[in-house]
């Protein structure tokens, strides 16, 4: 619907935006990225017809912007400033009400039904319906941001420009201001041009992105492919990590700071504290971790590490919640605390450190196999059986990339199956060789300080220890808790 | 809170305002009429009034209606004219320039016309056509060039246009339009008290010689003030903003200029510089009865009228048989409220 070929324009002599082009779909969402400076504002300025183009044209509906007049531009574009100046006491209904002044005809246009409703769906939708009869000067920046978003949308308009429309809103509005457009999208054909400083929230809420540097494109594409790390460290100048939001296909972008993480003190054997109740490692810095644990799973960060011993017959409905109580009473913040529950022995808990030049591992494990389970057979059982958990712990001095991680996790499972092989348990209702139990879990964690390791798969510098370290560890476990068997 | 809840109150209820200030209007009309040196009871007055329009002139007193018909009314129907015009001149440069003090006299708009005035009364001009229209046509003449010179000034100085900048350059302009006027009055050897009694604002013994030459030019400014009143509600929010909501700013605000200008030119022509009716008058409208200006125009209309009929009547009579320049009594009304317009604005802006 819009079209922009070959655009420059700028104020005077100065050249600001230079040699744009694109092409508007209906209802789209276009979001314009770029630091500062680099046009953003001016760009908006070209397509709301504020500013002449000097080179280039702009269409909508393929008429260019200069055959509309005033009025009939402001029937089909909406524009929604950045900052708002307002001198005098005008009440929020009497501010909504002048989003209808282009289509009203004459001096004495008559207040139509039409114009009523849209100023009343405009107030309800932005909900600034109760503050109708308030001076706009007594209300809060975002409120203000939401009473002109309203005066924008009474214009009804079918492409509406944003400069940077959540800046004063707190982040339930921020949300459902642009929920509220993406949905103004379909249900009214809006189409939505906004410049972001935002780069995640741009990424969210766009279907695509035209990301300016200098005045000139740097890119226009889906979000995947505009925020790009070399593309947006290059253009901002800044050290970024981009990964995947949790719920949609979309990319997000954290910021890596100058200073890093601090401390590198090592982990050692000796953090770690055993009672008959649990065993516990406070770290002396957060670790990086991913886990399976019943609390902190998942990558994270994370200070207190336990291993706690429940009784045979533990039955809880929330074990999450209980767990969170256990790490609490014991001072550990739960929300810095990965947590895992066996019915072991704890301290029968087999603690290992192993060590190359440039790295050094420390392996906890604790082990029992009275449930043990042979994987390959075990969609044959029907009822899960009585607790036996092989949890292992594995904590790296070294500075870990995410398939590390993985590898690690990968290989850590691998040396236990082959643990378990080892000692020759076997999956009691098969009675072949079992390959772990029905809730076994494992953690690794790093310092994320000293030397990088891109990967861990077996035959790596770290691999070859895991394997080695979690073998050596996995069946002494399991040696102590046959001993244990035998005495009972 | 309770301005608040007094602004609730009034807008929706905005046909109070225009009954209020219509009967402050007529009473302050009957009070200009009757109060003077010589009392005329309001009943003759009624009489008069009705003898004329009837042509029954039965028992009144002659003196009562010569100095009803031919001395009070048309002194009331000028200050009228002249304060409805300052009134809604003042109120449209508000709106335009987002600036609530903005009026002919802050801006030296005033100040302007009455150089364009001065100079076609003491040097005697007659423009070829105008015949005695010439004397308006040049105040608005001056006080259009005035305005653009002030605003233009104040956009290179400021181009964010804050409104101090422009306030600051309409007062310097108005001083140094102030000394020219001195200069051109003394090189003239003119009687320079009776010149400055002028310039400070009068509307005595002008009778309805002045009032033709004022009124086409009100008809003709108001009418286009009142066909903007909703890009003046646009133009408010700033320009950009104006722009975005279909006004076609330009053109809108070249009439805006140019009838203010008009408006302006017309009453310091017939009655020289009266200060600050163009401030106070819109304050209060807005402040009463909100700042849509479909209303606050009219209502200043009124209201501006109401004002200076009763200034009048005090400049007339406070210290009598003297009689005070009419701009000194709207000076001291309109120069506190000019502080505390400033004072207000500078607390929101720091809240």
């Amino acid at each position: 619907m819009l079209n922009v070929t070959g655009v420059s324009g700028g104020y005077g002599e100065q050249i600001v935006v230079k040699n744009i082009s694109f092409h508007l779909q209906q209802q789209e969402i276009l979001g314009i990225l770029g630091p500062n400076g680099s046009g953003k504002t001016t760009l908006m300025k070209l397509i709301s017809g504020l500013l002449p183009p000097q080179e280039g044209t702009i269409s909508f509906k393929g008429l260019k912007l200069s055959d509309y007049s005033s009025k009939q531009l402001a029937k089909e574009i909406a524009v929604l400033p950045q900052l708002h100046s307002h001198a005098f006491d005008y009440t929020v209904r009497e501010t909504v009400c002048m989003g209808r002044y282009p289509h009203q005809k004459g001096m004495f246009a008559p207040w139509t039904e039409q114009d009523e409703k849209a100023v009343i769906d405009a107030m309800e939708q932005t909900g600034v319906l109760q503050f109708e009869k308030h001076s706009i000067q007594d209300l809060s920046g975002g409120e203000r941001q939401r009473v002109f978003l309203a005066q924008a949308l009474a214009q009804e308009p079918k492409l509406l420009l944003l400069d940077e429309p959540t800046n004063h809103l707190d982040l339930s509005y921020q949300k459902q201001l642009l929920d509220l457009l993406k949905e103004w999208t379909t249900s009214h054909e809006l189409t939505v041009i906004s410049i972001f400083h935002d780069l995640n929230v741009a990424s969210l809420y766009c279907d695509r992105l035209l990301l300016l540097h200098h005045g000139e494109t740097v890119k226009l594409a889906s979000p995947g492919a505009v925020l790009k790390k070399e593309t947006v460290e290059q253009v901002y100048q800044a050290r970024i990590h981009t990964q995947a939001h949790p719920e949609l296909p979309k990319p997000q972008v954290t910021l890596l700071p100058k200073h890093g993480q601090s401390g590198d003190d090592f982990i050692t054997k000796d953090l770690f504290h055993i009672s008959s109740d649990h065993v516990h490692l406070t770290a002396p810095q957060p670790l990086k971790t991913l886990s399976s644990a019943v609390i902190g799973p998942g990558l994270g960060w994370h200070r207190h590490f336990v291993n706690r011993h429940v009784p045979m017959d533990y039955q809880c409905d929330d074990s999450y919640q209980d767990m969170c109580n256990y790490a609490g009473e014991w001072g550990w913040n739960p929300s810095d605390t990965v947590g895992m529950m066996t019915a072991v022995m704890v301290e029968d808990v087999v603690i290992k450190e192993f060590k190359t030049q440039e790295l050094s591992i420390v392996i906890a494990v604790t082990a029992g196999v009275g449930n043990a389970v042979d994987v390959a057979l075990a969609h044959e059982r029907e009822h899960p059986s009585s607790i036996g958990t092989i949890n292992i712990w594995l904590f790296v001095n070294g500075k870990l990339s995410d398939e590390a991680f993985i590898q690690a996790m990968m290989t850590v499972t691998e040396a236990k199956v082959k643990a378990l092989q080892h000692a020759d348990v076997k999956d009691p209702l098969t009675n072949t060789l079992a390959t772990g139990t029905a809730t076994d879990s494992v953690m690794v964690a790093a310092t994320q300080s000293g030397n990088s390791v891109q990967y861990a798969g077996p035959i790596t510098d770290l691999g070859k220890m895991i394997g080695k370290g979690v073998v050596l560890c996995t069946t002494e476990a399991i040696q102590q808790y046959s001993k244990r068997k035998k005495h009972l | 809170m309770l301005k608040r809840f007094i602004r609730t109150f009034s807008v929706s209820k905005i046909w109070v305002g225009y009954v209020l200030s219509a009967l402050l209007l007529v009473f302050a009309f009957c009070l200009a009429i009757t109060v003077g040196t010589v009392q005329v009871p309001l009943k003759e007055m009624l009489q008069i009034f009705g003898g004329t329009l009837f042509g029954t002139y039965e028992g009144i007193e002659p003196m009562f209606t010569t100095i009803v018909l031919y001395i009070r009314f048309p002194r009331v129907v000028l200050a009228a004219l002249v304060g409805a015009s300052l009134a809604v001149a003042g109120a449209s440069f508000q709106g335009l320039l987002k600036n609530p003090l903005a009026d002919p006299y802050t801006l030296g708009v005033s100040s302007g016309a009455s150089v364009g005035a001065v100079m076609t009364i003491f040097l005697g001009l007659t423009l070829p056509g105008l015949g005695r229209f010439t004397l308006p046509t040049v105040s608005i003449l001056a006080a259009i060039l005035t305005l653009m010179i002030v605003l233009s000034f104040a956009r290179y100085v400021d181009r964010a246009m804050k409104m101090e900048t422009i306030i600051l350059t309409g007062i310097i302009f108005s001083s140094f339009l102030g000394s020219t006027l001195s200069l051109m009055i003394t090189l003239s050897g003119e009687d320079l008290r009776q010149i400055i009694t002028w310039l400070l604002g009068s509307v005595s013994m002008r009778g309805w010689e002045y009032i033709h030459l004022i009124a086409p030019f009100f008809v003709i400014g108001s009418m286009l003030l009142m066909w903007n009143a909703r890009e003046l509600n646009a133009m408010a929010f700033g320009e950009e903003r104006a722009h975005h909501l279909g006004v076609n700013v330009q053109l809108r605000k070249y009439i805006v200029l140019v009838s203010g200008s008009l408006l302006t030119g017309a009453a310091v022509a017939v009655s020289g510089t009266i200060g600050f009716v163009g401030l106070v008058v819109p304050h209060m409208v807005r402040t009463a009865w909100g700042a849509d200006h479909r209303h606050v125009l009219p209502l200043s209309m009124i209201n501006g009228a109401s004002l200076l009929i009763v200034c009048d009547l005090i400049a007339r009579t406070i210290l009598s048989p003297t009689e005070l320049p009419i701009g000194v009594i709207t000076a001291l009304i309109g120069a506190p409220v000019f502080g505390y317009i400033l004072i207000t604005q500078r607390k929101e802006r720091r809240g």
